[in-house]
């Protein structure tokens, strides 16, 4: 007879429910890591979570917590809205990369500047996968997506936008991190990231945002090894990956 | 109580916070900014929640996540900036949130100015926002009434589990009268079986949104909106009347344009003219019934608004041809004086109707060309 050890189940902060993302995108990873830290935290049954427009739309079927669905870009109002009359809670938005630095930038960077006490899941997988492909404010120069056909003109279509080295010049903003999902190592420490994140909201140190290198293999048009890749050769070197915002007393959390 | 001077914008601030606010969000916007004013003092001392949001998106959206814990809130803004939160309100609508928003209305259409008009009738109560819905949309005419409205817009909005809208011309936010305040209601945080407030160890997840990718279950939530729509046209519909026993000329106005025409309609009666007043306070829902009854015996209708005939489409429906409707309306932030309201109704009384016209082309006839 084999002993069998269980090395690895469903975490207990999410539902039954089956995601609906692409074979080989990281939405599932984010989401698996939201929901262990959550866990670990004992804080799923004090959690509203704030779902975007995009493909995470759905996020709110996945987490085992209360959920409320955003207009597009609005997540870090509607979440404003819930923490500052429920501010024992945790409030989390979880947005891609079109929701909250295209349409939602407005939203985003005051939440961050007020300092609310929320804690942000940014998901970058330059362009908008839930309608098919489409430029994002993160597409890299020279990037092919259906709406720059030739690949990204910077000339004419601009330049990616590095989301939290922008917010990090905010005094508002206790923690902000970019971290990347394309192999076990990143995986880890955005994990790490994220615990730290939303002990930055529980110690009420403002507002907190982790940035998350994400792939998007059916839109890049690439197998997810290779799109694993691309976040390695291509994206990493337009988002670098570290902290670039870490208040003090967030320094001194011993997660 | 005794009767105080207040500001309109400041009185509804104030109904507000008796009315059990936890929590505003606003944006400034003339002419409603003493609303934003008042409760950035007003609230903080209750120790309740005061933003000044970002934009009107901002704050409609703050508005719409506080909504899905349950407890009282609101925005207010005016006509550019209630335009702005048409998304929110769709989503809030949608979403089946109670919340509160003042319309202190402006001239328009764009940045327009900043003097009273009605031009946001139609958004207001006939949804401005995208997809099928109605709001309730409740219209004062003095600042004594934009109290009595706020107190009860937050019974309304929660009772449906709808938005609740009050549209106020500029001058009733603006002008100071007489008012009675009512006492103060305690902070009442209830237990709603809908809002997404955490588990908290006690209760299975709960979800708040306006998605229903299949589109049965989407025409699902579109008829229990309209249902009870129903129900509140059934058990909502308030207005007021004014000489209206034996009229034979029926004036419908709402807001200032009613109050104006008040004015008119004692100063016609003195003259022996048997002309009444409909004041509509809920324009949604619309007084249809009792316009329905008044169309039996009535000789003709003038339906005044500071607009160019917006609820004048609604009277039309309601009357169903079975008398005259005319039109009598200013716009641009202009309000009419009593005089103007007086002429058309002495006009209606000498006969001198255009049955055969739509009442908005005889009226822009009448108006002059250019100022």
């Amino acid at each position: 007879m084999i002993a069998e050890n269980l090395v690895y189940t469903r975490p207990e902060g999410f539902t039954d429910t089956p995601t609906h993302y692409c074979p080989g995108c990281t939405h599932g990873v984010a989401h698996r890591l939201v929901a262990e830290v959550l866990q670990e935290m004992d804080e799923l049954e004090n959690t509203i979570g704030v779902a975007p427009v995009g493909c995470s739309v759905f996020a709110y079927n996945y987490f085992d917590s209360d959920f409320v669905e955003a207009p597009h870009g609005r997540a870090p109002a509607m979440a404003t809205g819930i923490k500052r009359v429920m501010p024992d809670r945790i409030v989390f938005s979880y947005q891609g990369d079109g929701d909250l630095a295209s349409i939602g930038m407005g939203e985003i960077v005051h939440a961050a500047a007020r300092g609310e006490n929320l804690t942000v899941i940014f998901i970058n997988n330059a362009n908008y996968g839930m309608t098919g492909g489409q430029m994002a404010p993160t597409t890299l120069p020279g990037m092919k997506t259906t709406s720059s056909p030739n690949g990204r003109d910077v000339e004419t279509q601009g330049y990616p936008i590095r989301v939290v080295e922008m917010l990090s010049s905010l005094d508002g903003v206790g923690y902000a991190v970019r971290r990347s999902l394309h192999d076990p190592k990143n995986i880890r420490l955005a994990k790490k990231a994220i615990r730290t994140a939303f002990e930055t909201q529980k110690r009420g140190l403002g507002f907190s945002i982790v940035e998350l290198l994400s792939t998007c293999p059916t839109n890049w048009g690439m197998t997810p090894a290779n799109a694993l890749k691309f976040i390695d050769q291509q994206m990493i070197p337009m988002f670098p990956l570290g902290d670039y915002k870490m208040a003090d007393a967030v320094k001194q959390i011993k997660a | 109580m005794t009767k105080e001077l207040w500001k309109g914008n400041e009185a509804i601030a104030e109904a507000a916070v008796r009315a059990g606010l936890e929590a505003y969000f606003g944006y400034p916007i003339t002419p409603q900014t003493e609303v934003l004013e008042y409760l950035s003092r007003r609230m903080p001392e209750l120790g309740r929640v005061f933003l000044q949001a970002e934009s009107e998106l901002g704050a409609i959206n703050m508005v719409y996540g506080a909504a899905c814990t349950g407890v009282r809130v609101m925005s207010s803004s005016s006509s550019p900036g209630v335009s702005l939160m048409m998304e929110g309100i769709s989503y809030i609508a949608g979403t089946e949130v109670p919340a509160v928003l003042i319309n202190v209305m402006r001239g328009g259409p764009g940045l327009g100015n900043i003097a009273p008009a009605q031009g946001d009738y139609n958004q207001a109560v006939h949804g401005g926002g995208h997809g099928d819905y109605q709001p309730i949309v409740l219209a004062p005419a003095s600042v004594q009434e934009a109290i009595d409205l706020t107190m009860l817009s937050f019974d309304l909005a929660e009772k449906y589990r709808a938005i609740c809208m009050l549209i106020l011309d500029g001058s009733i936010g603006q002008m100071m009268e007489p008012a009675e305040m009512p006492a103060m209601r305690p902070v009442q945080r209830k237990d709603w079986d809908w809002a997404t407030n955490s588990k908290q160890g006690k209760r299975a997840r709960r979800i708040l949104t306006s998605i229903y990718l299949e589109p049965l279950d989407e025409e699902n939530t579109n008829l229990r909106l309209l249902r009870r729509s129903q129900e509140i046209q059934a058990n909502e519909v308030r207005y007021k009347e004014y000489f209206l026993e034996d009229a034979e000329i029926v004036i419908v106005g709402f807001g200032t344009a009613g109050r104006v025409a008040l004015s008119a309609v004692r100063e016609a009666r003195a003259q022996g003219i048997k002309v009444g007043l409909l004041r509509p306070i809920t324009l949604s829902p619309f007084p249809n019934k009792i316009i329905d009854e008044l169309a039996e015996r009535a000789k003709a209708f003038l339906v005044t608004e500071m607009n160019s005939g917006q609820m004048l489409e609604d009277v039309r429906l309601a009357v169903r041809n079975r008398a005259p409707v005319e039109f009598y309306g200013r716009m641009g932030g202009v309000v009419p004086f009593p005089d103007e309201i007086l002429s058309e109704i002495k006009r209606i009384a000498a006969g001198n109707l255009r049955a055969d016209v739509n009442p908005r082309d005889a009226w822009l006839e009448r108006m002059p060309a250019s100022h």
